[in-house]
């Protein structure tokens, strides 16, 4: 491992003693001179209309200050970031989505009136005493119930409560393929639908400045320009130069702080009304019926093959549920996210996927870690498993057989993407190794001597991160850019601020970013400060979800790092009265080449802010540059991920008993770091696949509604997860650092890895997430008794 | 939470004067506060026990252990009293909730609560344990009535539990997969009067004695004689967790396991 501070060094993370000590500043530490406080009132109810809101009680409780319902709040509805279009051509059905119900509520948690208090328990009290009168109505809560005729119709725009019927890829070429297929394996399945849980809840805190008229909005968001974009432009009607987002320490999001909220422009218009401070903080059970929740696909997926296990066409029909309203994102999720990653790793040579985005009278569904990729892993990894056990084959064997070869690169897929880079058999054969394969067999026979049914699970997947080339996904729908800003400001004694528009929610950037300026510059981590979160401060960005910020964020900083080198090459060159293009800058230091004439970075970067030597006609004085950056591509991290599982028959109790976990990331800033992110994303996602499912009952309520119901992993329900990087990377060939991302990576790769190695150990075709005790036990003793026979 | 009164007790018999109405006894409080936070309880009063240090310890007695009330898990999950007299005790006291809760929850509080996934009901139940209170004492079997329902009355403190030691004895639990409470937790005890079976978690009523059990581990005291003896499923919870019918059969593996583990 490369000492020092640079590029590949495994840095230990300089943000931790901040948060480990309780020093951190979330949005809830901060408090505001003459803060007040807001609850938000929620329906109750699946779906009802507002038949009446009585505040008369409310406004005479003590401490009440404002209660403003739908009726007050007339302003623009919370806008759908993408577009996307039926099979026919036509456009999706976007219904609006109001910040405070207007006439009717589509799901319990749906926000009905905001009330604010002087404190926080005067406005509950307040909020409690607030009346209202609703006409409850029929709900359409699951995928399956929404989609029959006559369901009740959460929008009456949507007929069929559909959202949208989206198709990719060549449905003649894949059903001539299969019509010549020597076997086709299928798979219905379930992808089931999760709550996402960071660990600190959202909150908010708008702040009207009465002298300048300005709004601040504190909130807990992955990307504050993006939320003063939305609610800039689309709900408030406040000029970016009147709004100010600061997204401070953020404990967390997993994707579900991506999205513009109607709570942020609820507190940030009422604050400009009451003219003080307002705070609103989830309470954690708010949490569970407002955050915007992931995945919740139900699939059916063929593949054909042909006698050899080659495939030859794959066949996906998805419904997808989209809740109630369209947050943010949720539109590309299962589309553009989801159906371009169905070639996997393989040379399927056609693809077809039919997707219908459902409204139900649920919670709305977006992006969560992963986004789309995970529901597409964990179908074509199932069904390749279902392919191995049709035709016979070991599972690694079959996969292995149709890998798409290193020598194919650049790779166009079926499904619209090219991959630019990868190496699939060098983490297979990793993964393989760590796990000592070979010795499966028997470690099968000494669990059964135990009485225990023991299982292997194979998992190779692909993502698609970096998000994303504007022009590509504008062309796909997408109503934004995807591209990065970073700031670079080098001060007189050669210090150096970073502004980026990525934002760290728990990745550590204030680390592996330090590390990439370290690197360019020569200059110590202590210099190097890396400034996040606030659209005061940096001048633009997207933010920070899909696997994106070293991919772009990074790929801005360096470009932005190159800028000021090129500089300070200029200035050194003067001050040594060399030629520019004879100068170079290594280790820190700007050096006539072949000479020892030298200046430190330090001194160019003083004489910039002193210029009394200088080439003053020539350049500016002053050090700081921008630079934005577009990425040309996705990147594609790919892996292998395996999980060995020991079955307690009587109880159907199953434990993790190894799980190793082969990843290819191109190039590494920090190696640690990055596997501290698998071993997250793969807790998530063997979480998924163990523990965690949101059940809702038939008239919408939601029975998983707290800790005590909502199944989150725990660390002892795992083994310490067996991670290392693979032996043969492929560095991104279209980006500066050659990285390609590992956020979201072992949430993707893992559930399939541990219901292959379940289905292996049972002896059954598939069993839906997530597989709990009394599944397996039910499965386990079918299993006896088929042994029986 | 909603605005109440809270008063510090001095004696059981001041708890016990001002426990009376809208009022509400506060012990470890690892049920109460959360309940009171999410705003699901508005007690008038809170009379804290906390300062009551007649109320907590733990002492051998007739070969058994009396314990106070106010005496936290982590005190009865540690103590060399109990290891020696009721490892089985011990144990399940050192296999409730986390170690924060370990710290504040009291036997007491976790009795008088009768919650119907708790572990003491069952080693309360199994072991043929008495609950004293500052008016009387009561038969652990007479004490549980039903869903968070005890034969207390209002104004009624309990002071101590007193357990018998068991010639054998082992408590199984299988958790809940997201609360960690007991989605069956079985407890068996080998007394002087024979064989008790508690179950808690799984009935519908809260904790029950399994008579079934008893009998069978009567005439043999091994998991095996268990085998023939049928778990009816009526009456067992049914939820997005678990059904009856394996609730039922967890019932069994867990007595079980309790009987070939017993010490």
């Amino acid at each position: 491992m490369p000492e020092g501070t640079g590029i590949g060094a495994s840095v230990r993370r300089r943000e931790d003693a901040r948060f480990l000590t309780g020093s951190g500043t979330y949005t809830d530490d901060i408090n505001r001179p003459g803060q007040t406080y807001a609850v938000m009132v929620r329906s109750p109810h699946a779906h009802a209309k507002i038949k009446k809101i009585d505040k008369s009680k409310a406004s005479a409780m003590p401490g009440f200050v404002a209660c403003f319902t739908g009726d007050d709040m007339k302003v623009g509805g919370l806008p759908c970031g993408w577009l996307v279009k039926n099979q026919d051509g036509t456009p999706m059905v976007e219904p609006p989505h109001p910040v405070l119900a207007q006439e009717y509520v589509r799901h319990v948690g749906d926000i009905v009136a905001v009330v604010i208090g002087e404190t926080k328990q005067q406005a509950r009290d307040a909020a409690d005493a607030l009346v209202v009168d609703y006409g409850v109505m029929p709900a359409a809560v699951s995928l399956k119930e929404a989609v029959k005729p006559g369901a009740p119709q959460v929008w009456e725009q949507a007929k069929g409560n559909i959202c949208y019927d989206w198709g990719l890829g060549d449905k003649a070429a894949v059903d001539a393929a299969f019509a010549k297929a020597a076997k086709v394996a299928k798979l219905d399945l379930v992808n089931n639908r999760l709550i996402p849980n960071a660990m600190e809840p959202r909150a908010a805190i708008g702040e009207f400045d009465r002298a300048t008229g300005d709004y601040t909005l504190y909130t807990t968001s992955q990307n504050p320009h993006v939320i003063r974009l939305l609610m800039g432009a689309f709900v408030l009607s406040i000029p970016e130069s009147k709004l100010r987002i600061v997204a401070p320490d953020v404990g967390g999001g997993f994707g579900s702080k991506i999205f513009h909220y109607a709570e942020e422009a609820i507190v940030t218009w009422a604050t400009g009304q009451i003219k003080k401070p307002i705070k609103w903080t989830a309470e954690r059970s708010e949490s569970f019926m407002s955050d915007a929740h992931g995945r919740d696909h139900v699939s059916h997926a063929e593949m054909a093959m042909d006698k050899d296990g080659k495939f030859l066409a794959l066949r996906v029909e998805t419904l997808a549920n989209m809740g109630a309203y369209l947050s943010t994102f949720s539109t590309c999720v299962p589309t553009y996210l989801y159906a371009t990653l169905l070639a996997g790793v393989y040379t399927t040579p056609a693809i077809f996927c039919n997707v219908k985005a459902v409204f139900t009278n649920t919670v709305p569904v977006d992006a969560y870690r992963g986004a789309g990729r995970p529901e597409a892993t964990f179908m074509l990894e199932r069904l390749v498993d279902v392919c191995a056990k049709e035709m016979k084959m070991d599972p690694a064997e079959i996969r292995r057989k149709n890998f798409i070869q290193p020598s194919q690169f650049p790779y166009q897929t079926p499904v619209a993407l090219q991959y630019d880079t990868g190496n699939y058999d060098a983490t297979l054969d990793m993964a393989l190794k760590m796990i000592d394969y070979k010795g499966f067999p028997a470690r099968k026979e000494a669990a059964a001597k135990k009485g225990k049914l023991r299982g292997i699970g194979i998992s190779c997947y692909i993502e698609a991160c970096g998000i994303a080339p504007s022009a590509v996904v504008g062309s796909l729908g997408a109503r934004a850019g995807l591209y990065e800003c970073a700031n670079v400001r080098v001060h007189p004694t050669g210090s150096v601020s970073i502004f980026t528009g990525s934002h760290a929610h728990g990745q550590g950037h204030e680390t592996t970013f330090a590390q990439v300026v370290s690197e360019k510059l020569g200059v110590p981590l202590e210099q190097i400060d890396i400034v996040h979160g606030d659209t005061g401060k940096i001048a633009f960005g997207m933010g920070t979800y899909g696997s994106r910020s070293i991919a772009v964020g990074g790929a801005a900083l360096v470009k932005a790092l190159d800028k000021v080198i090129a500089k300070g090459k200029k200035i050194a060159a003067h001050l040594m009265e060399a030629s520019e293009k004879d100068v170079e800058f290594k280790d820190g230091k700007f050096q006539v080449a072949g000479t020892d004439k030298a200046k430190t970075f330090g001194e160019v970067a003083l004489t910039a802010y002193v210029p009394h030597n200088y080439p003053i006609t020539e350049l500016e004085p002053g050090l700081e540059e921008q630079a934005f950056y577009d990425p040309l591509n996705f990147t594609y991290p790919s892996g292998c991920y395996i999980a060995e599982v020991e079955i307690d028959k009587d109880t159907g109790t199953i434990e993790v008993a190894r799980f190793v976990a082969s990843d290819d990331f191109g190039k590494i800033i920090n190696p640690m770091i990055v596997e501290g992110q698998v071993h997250g994303g793969i807790a998530q996602g063997l979480g998924q696949a163990m523990l965690e499912t949101c059940v809702y009952d038939k008239d919408g309520q939601l029975l998983t509604g707290s800790y005590n119901d909502y199944a989150m992993p725990r660390a002892d329900d795992f083994p310490s997860f067996e991670v290392q990087h693979s032996d043969k990377p492929t560095p991104c060939t279209h980006n500066p650092l050659g990285v390609k991302g590992c956020g979201e990576a072992g949430a993707i790769g893992s559930p399939p890895a541990l219901i292959n190695a379940i289905c292996n150990a049972l002896g059954v075709g598939h069993m839906d997430m997530p597989a709990t005790n009394e599944k397996i036990w039910r499965a386990a003793n079918a299993h006896a008794a088929r042994a029986a026979e | 939470m909603y605005s109440f009164e809270y008063q510090k007790a001095g004696s059981v018999a001041d708890a016990a004067k001002a426990a009376t109405g809208e009022a509400k006894l506060v012990a470890g409080g690892m049920t109460l506060i959360p309940t009171l936070k999410l705003r699901l309880a508005q007690p008038s009063k809170l009379v804290d026990l906390g300062g009551l240090k007649d109320l907590v310890g733990i002492k051998a007695e007739g070969g058994g252990v009396t314990i106070g009330a106010m005496t936290t898990h982590a005190a009865v999950a540690s103590s060399a009293e109990v290891k020696k007299a009721i490892p089985a005790l011990a144990a399940l006291a050192a296999g409730i909730g986390d170690p924060a809760v370990r710290n504040r929850g009291t036997i007491g509080g976790s009795v008088a609560n009768n919650d119907p996934a708790a572990d003491y009901p069952a080693a309360c139940v199994a072991l043929g344990a008495t609950i004293v209170t500052s008016k009387r004492k009561i038969t652990a079997d007479d004490f549980f009535k039903g869903l968070f329902e005890t034969a207390l009355e209002e104004g009624e403190v309990i002071t101590a539990i007193s357990f018998p030691a068991p010639e054998k004895a082992a408590y199984m639990k299988f958790r809940n997969p997201a609360s960690r409470y007991a989605l069956v937790g079985v407890f068996v005890a080998k007394t002087k009067g024979g064989v008790r079976v508690a179950v808690t978690g799984a009935g519908e009523g809260g904790v029950f004695r399994k008579k079934s059990f008893e009998e069978a581990l009567g005439k043999s005291f091994a998991g095996s004689a268990l085998d023939g003896v049928k778990v009816d499923a009526k009456g067992l919870n049914s939820d997005i967790h678990a059904s009856a019918d394996y609730r039922a059969h967890l019932i069994k593996v867990m007595a079980k396991r309790a009987v070939d583990a017993a010490k």
